[in-house]
């Protein structure tokens, strides 16, 4: 497709679209949203990239391998899973902390974000990998 | 040592996402491939040992008690199964390596494997039938695409009439637990034995018993339920088919099997009179398939069918003997099914044809005894001949139904063995007899039977005859997980505590009407730190 | 209520059969896609139809307000709308791979497995 229209759109929308789906990610713990919601978003984005531009570009936008997103989200999900076993406790048990970050204040950090960032990658890579796939072809 | 009762999910999931990462190196994956397959034997192992020294082991995900959170529990059954997988599973790492051309393995084939065994295992552990259908799914997602890698049209066919049928069968596993926690207002298994058994609503318990047989009966390939297997399972690499053909449809009979013990009684009016017969009619079927059928993999894929009927029988029989019947079968129906179909891959890259009406390159039998050997021994042991594991399995079988009496039934069984015979004997004359002795072009034939794809065939083949040998203690275990089976409170008291401790709530019984806050799974999910 | 919704899941999953019975691929997939809505539209009615607030305990309280709607439902729905979203698209892949092979959308001529 090479339409002006849309490719200006993209540009403006894809960093909201990103940035939005980064936020719905966050407050996925106690609030609508979620690692799955963010994934499918941050997707959207660029597969509206590929629709706008083309899909090789889009690619090389991405700078990494969908691979590796996929196995890192893997990873982040395992492990938010296994520390708590490391711990002695039950697979999947919610471990928290509190982290001062300089100039935000404490932010209350868990193994469910970790999932959540975990599950996000995960998303993004797998449905990125189907639809870059099919506007190829 | 509850931390045992997901190692089998966790070690797959951890190799697969490792060697997604390492997607550069094929050589990486390959080692982690065999490494880590090992490993789970090891581990599923450790498992069995531990189910058999001190009972059921469970485990709550993150601390969540047993109604409300998900649950893994681990009974003899379960344990063993995943011991099987796991064998089956390393058995196909290492007959993937040469069996598997490089631009599938480069297709991310070890991951998808991987995922396939952590699917499959996590399907044998849980003890939550919502996370049953989480783990149905994802062992189908990972088998729809090793079905389909590689893009042959063969392949891609047969994907569909299987991706179709398995959704199908997905959508009504998901209708029947949708009805299910309606009107019970729980998923944990146990939960739901113990108000299944307090219930007088016969008519739901029947509904409900009858979609999860038909879900279960189309992902198993009981009897008017089976034709996407034929259809599907010649198409993909013989690794794959092999994988395939010893875990998938095992998982489905697996799961009628803890269905049908621990939530649904098998009455004597509807339910076992219905299963005979469909135990029955799928031996029969399977085997006058496997009988007309000319392609080496397809009348493999008969047999598939043939076996289900088989184990089906031992849970429609009811007792416990039938049902330690049952469990030797399904042990000894993995190990020799899986086997058949790699050594079909071997005798197909000797013959150079899989067709059986055909004159391959070169007669097997002369060209590569070791492999010829293997085959008999597998082919055998699946006819039943003694002192191999297939003989005891049936003969366990035939002797439950016997004591019960159901003449007809055990006629067909026995008749669907001798046709079993008849068929493996036909493979055995078509393939491996005839044909030359010697190729025209010797120098093509080089690598015919890589020593990585042989190996497996023999550990696998020496499996079969190490049940038949110590056939003995092998049924003594069957017995005993046949027992535990049986033993519904004892399962539910596993994970949920004495009957006392915790009252369940009365289940509402009436369908939908409840308006849904009767107090259970609702729970605010909020940790506090 | 209980009855409309009933009707509307039995009219849905006519439809899905319907469409799964034809012969053209994409209809097949829209045959699986309402199969999924079904069997979806089931869990959540069959978790009880009810006037209620969600189950979102606020900040400071520590139980969600009375009345509130049954979670699991929905956590149920939500995981399979997940997991039929990874299948469909899956579907649409491999049915698009398949056209190519075989040159044709009619699913009668899907013949080549079974010989």
């Amino acid at each position: 497709m090479n339409s002006i229209i849309l490719q200006t759109a993209t540009r403006f929308l894809m960093p909201l679209i990103l940035v939005f789906s980064v936020v719905m990610m966050l407050q996925g713990h106690n609030k609508p949203g979620g690692g799955f919601v963010g994934g499918l978003l941050a997707a959207a984005a660029f597969a509206l990239h590929a629709l706008a531009f083309n899909p090789a570009e889009t690619r090389a936008s991405i700078r990494f391998d969908l691979r590796s997103i996929i196995a890192t989200g893997l990873l982040c999900a395992l492990s938010a899973g296994v520390l708590s076993l490391a711990q002695g406790m039950p697979l999947f048990t919610g471990l928290w902390m509190d982290v001062a970050v300089p100039g935000v204040g404490h932010v209350h950090l868990g193994t469910p974000m970790l999932f959540d960032l975990g599950v996000y990658l995960v998303v993004l890579g797998i449905t990125l990998l189907m639809v870059i796939s099919l506007v190829e072809d | 040592m509850s931390t045992l009762a997901v190692l089998p999910v966790i070690v797959p999931l951890a190799a697969g996402a490792i060697s997604v990462a390492l997607w550069k190196s094929l050589r990486a994956q390959r080692v982690i491939a065999v490494v880590a397959t090992l490993l789970l034997v090891v581990v599923s192992l450790m498992l069995v040992r531990e189910v058999s020294a001190n009972g059921i082991v469970v485990m709550h995900m993150g601390g969540w008690p047993a109604p409300l959170g998900i649950t893994f529990v681990v009974d003899l059954f379960g344990s063993m199964m995943a011991l099987l997988a796991s064998i089956i599973g390393a058995a196909t790492a290492l007959y993937s390596l040469k069996g598997i051309d490089r631009r599938r393995q480069s297709f991310l084939y070890f991951p998808l494997l991987h995922v396939l065994l952590m699917g499959v295992c996590g399907a044998f552990l849980t003890g939550d039938i919502f996370n049953l259908y989480v783990w149905f799914e994802v062992l189908l997602m990972s088998s729809f695409v090793l079905l389909a890698l590689g893009n042959e049209r063969a392949q891609l066919e047969g994907a569909i009439k299987y991706v179709t049928l398995n959704l199908m069968s997905s959508a009504l596993f998901l209708t029947a637990i949708g009805i299910l926690y309606g009107t019970f207002g729980t998923l944990d298994m146990a939960d739901l034995s113990r108000r299944l058994a307090a219930t007088d609503d016969r008519g739901v318990v029947t509904t409900l018993s009858m979609l999860f047989l038909v879900a279960f009966g189309i992902k198993s390939a009981l009897f008017p339920l089976f034709f996407w297997l034929p259809a599907s399972y010649h198409t993909p690499p013989f690794a794959v088919s092999g994988i395939f053909a010893g875990l998938l449809t095992k998982v489905g009979i697996y799961a009628i099997i803890r269905v049908f013990t621990l939530l649904f009684p098998i009455d004597q009016d509807f339910t076992r009179p219905l299963m005979l017969f469909l135990a029955a009619m799928t031996m029969l079927s399977g085997v006058l398939g496997a009988v007309s059928q000319q392609g080496f993999r397809r009348v493999l894929s008969f047999l598939i069918v043939s076996g289900i009927g088989f184990i089906l029988l031992g849970l429609a029989l009811g007792t416990r003997l039938a049902l330690a019947g049952a469990v030797f079968y399904i042990v000894h129906d993995i190990i020799v099914k899986a086997n058949l179909f790699f050594t079909a891959g071997l005798v197909e890259r000797i013959r150079g044809t899989s067709a059986l009406g055909e004159t391959g390159l070169v007669s097997v039998y002369a060209r590569a005894p070791m492999v010829t050997i293997l085959f008999f021994v597998a082919a055998m042991s699946l006819a039943g001949i003694p002192p191999l594991s297939g003989f005891f399995a049936k003969l366990t079988l035939i002797r439950a139904g016997l004591e019960v009496e159901q003449w007809a039934v055990i006629g067909v069984a026995l008749v669907a063995s001798i046709l079993t015979l008849y068929a493996t004997t036909r493979i055995w004359s078509e393939a491996f007899w005839k044909g030359p002795e010697r190729t025209q072009d010797e120098p093509e034939e080089i690598e015919a039977a890589p020593k990585t794809m042989v190996l497996p065939v023999a550990a696998l083949a020496l499996l079969t005859i190490l049940i038949g040998l110590f056939a003995g203690p092998m049924f003594a275990l069957a017995d005993r997980a046949a027992g535990q089976l049986m033993d519904k409170q004892g399962y539910a008291r596993a994970v949920l505590g004495e009957p006392g401790a915790a009252p369940a709530p009365k289940a509402t019984g009436h369908g939908a009407s409840g308006d849904g806050d009767s107090g259970h799974g609702a729970a605010g999910h909020e940790e506090s730190p | 209520m209980q009855i409309l919704i009933a009707i509307i899941i039995g009219a849905i999953f006519a439809c899905a059969l319907y469409m799964m019975l034809r012969r053209s691929i994409v209809k097949l997939i829209m045959g699986l896609a309402l199969l999924g809505h079904a069997a979806n539209l089931l869990i959540f009615s069959a978790g009880g139809l009810a006037r209620a607030r969600p189950a979102l305990v606020a900040p400071g309280a520590s139980s969600p307000p009375i009345p509130y709607a049954d979670p699991v439902p929905q956590a149920l729905i939500l995981t399979a709308i997940v997991i039929s979203f990874g299948v469909l698209a899956f579907m649409m892949v491999l049915v698009s791979r398949a056209h190519d092979a075989v040159g044709t959308d009619d699913i009668d001529e899907f013949t080549s497995t079974d010989r």
